[in-house]
């Protein structure tokens, strides 16, 4: 267990990075989060990134990539909807490194 | 199976999972969901019967704030997403219970436990939680 | 003397033999998944109506709200939060859990 700081305020994350308390997340976490992935947030990140919070709202889970997938193709049109795009803005895993700095948990079935 | 079955994944079951506990007072509830998500991932055919207890599981309005656990009540409304699409709750069980159809937050079937004896006659893999 | 039962009455005995021991002027207090007992037009709720003589009946409100019974509990049990919870076992001289 360590802690991370960001826009001012030190939050605890896991020994992967995760952030602990879902409720600690901000932009200024999420940018954080993504240098340590090293990922740099684009309007395009952070459409995946809204889209999977307001997911985990809903339904409080973390959707399997394939679910993901699926789910962002039918809100975000289908040239967002597949593997690919998803795989270029996040290139270790769109579920995992997207829900890391979206500060939700570790997807459940993610492998 | 040959190799190349199991290259193209053309093997698929009927697999059932059999809910019959309450949520919160136990982990199995809990635990069975985590089953069937990851399950999901493998394409099987996939029943999820809510039985005795286990109709406690999706009824509405569950409000967690008040006991400190988390409310997952919320995902089983995004089993159809995982294509888990079969939902049967028993009919004894529920009225056993005073409660009906409308009491539940997602969309099933009822079915008597004789439709039930069926369907798990009908199944390769019953696991029960 | 007050009673607390955690277990649901669908499940096991548990409820049902707590009833049939607790003195007339007890209070039995549902908890957990005990709270199930509560429900109304269940085929236990006939049970517990019948022992609402002699037994007064309690059951925590944040573990009713938490399994989705709000505004199923029958009428004539009492709603406790955690500090009623605590003042019902200040008020009784001894408890007994059934587990």
């Amino acid at each position: 267990m360590g802690t991370m700081t960001a826009g001012g305020k030190t939050v605890e994350v896991d020994e992967e990075g995760y952030l602990v308390n879902i409720n600690d997340w901000t932009r200024d976490i999420a940018v954080e989060l993504a240098k340590s992935e090293n990922v740099e947030m684009t309007d395009s990140h952070w459409e995946v990134i809204d889209f999977l919070r307001e997911y985990y709202n809903e339904y409080q889970i973390a959707p399997a990539v394939r679910v993901l997938t699926k789910a962002i193709g039918k809100k975000l049109g289908p040239e967002k909807g597949n593997s690919k795009y998803l795989y270029e803005l996040f290139p270790y895993g769109p579920a995992k490194q997207a829900c890391k700095i979206g500060g939700l948990p570790k997807p459940t079935g993610c492998i | 199976m040959s190799d190349e079955e199991m290259m193209e994944g053309g093997v698929q079951k009927k697999f059932c999972y059999v809910n019959r506990t309450a949520p919160y007072g136990t982990v199995y509830a809990l635990e069975a969901l985590e089953v069937v998500l990851i399950g999901a991932a493998f394409e099987q055919d996939v029943s999820v019967v809510f039985m005795d207890d286990g109709v406690f599981q999706i009824v509405k309005g569950q409000d967690t704030a008040g006991i400190g656990m988390k409310n997952f009540s919320p995902t089983y409304r995004a089993l159809e997403m995982y294509d888990v699409e079969k939902l049967y709750v028993s009919k004894e069980s529920l009225e056993e219970r005073g409660l009906s159809e409308d009491d539940l937050l997602v969309d099933v079937e009822v079915k008597t436990a004789a439709e039930i004896r069926d369907l798990m006659e009908e199944q390769d893999v019953l696991l029960t939680f | 003397m007050l009673h607390t039962v955690n277990k649901s009455p669908f499940q096991k005995n548990t409820f049902e033999s707590c009833i049939k021991h607790a003195a007339k002027g007890s209070a039995v207090l549902l908890i957990e998944d005990g709270v199930y007992a509560a429900l109304k037009d269940s085929t236990v709720s006939s049970k517990l109506q019948q022992a609402m003589g002699d037994i007064t009946f309690y059951a925590l409100e944040p573990d009713v709200n938490a399994r989705g019974l709000k505004g199923k509990v029958m009428d004539g049990i009492n709603l406790v939060d955690y500090a009623g919870f605590v003042d019902l076992t200040v008020k009784f001289d001894r408890v007994q859990s059934w587990l």
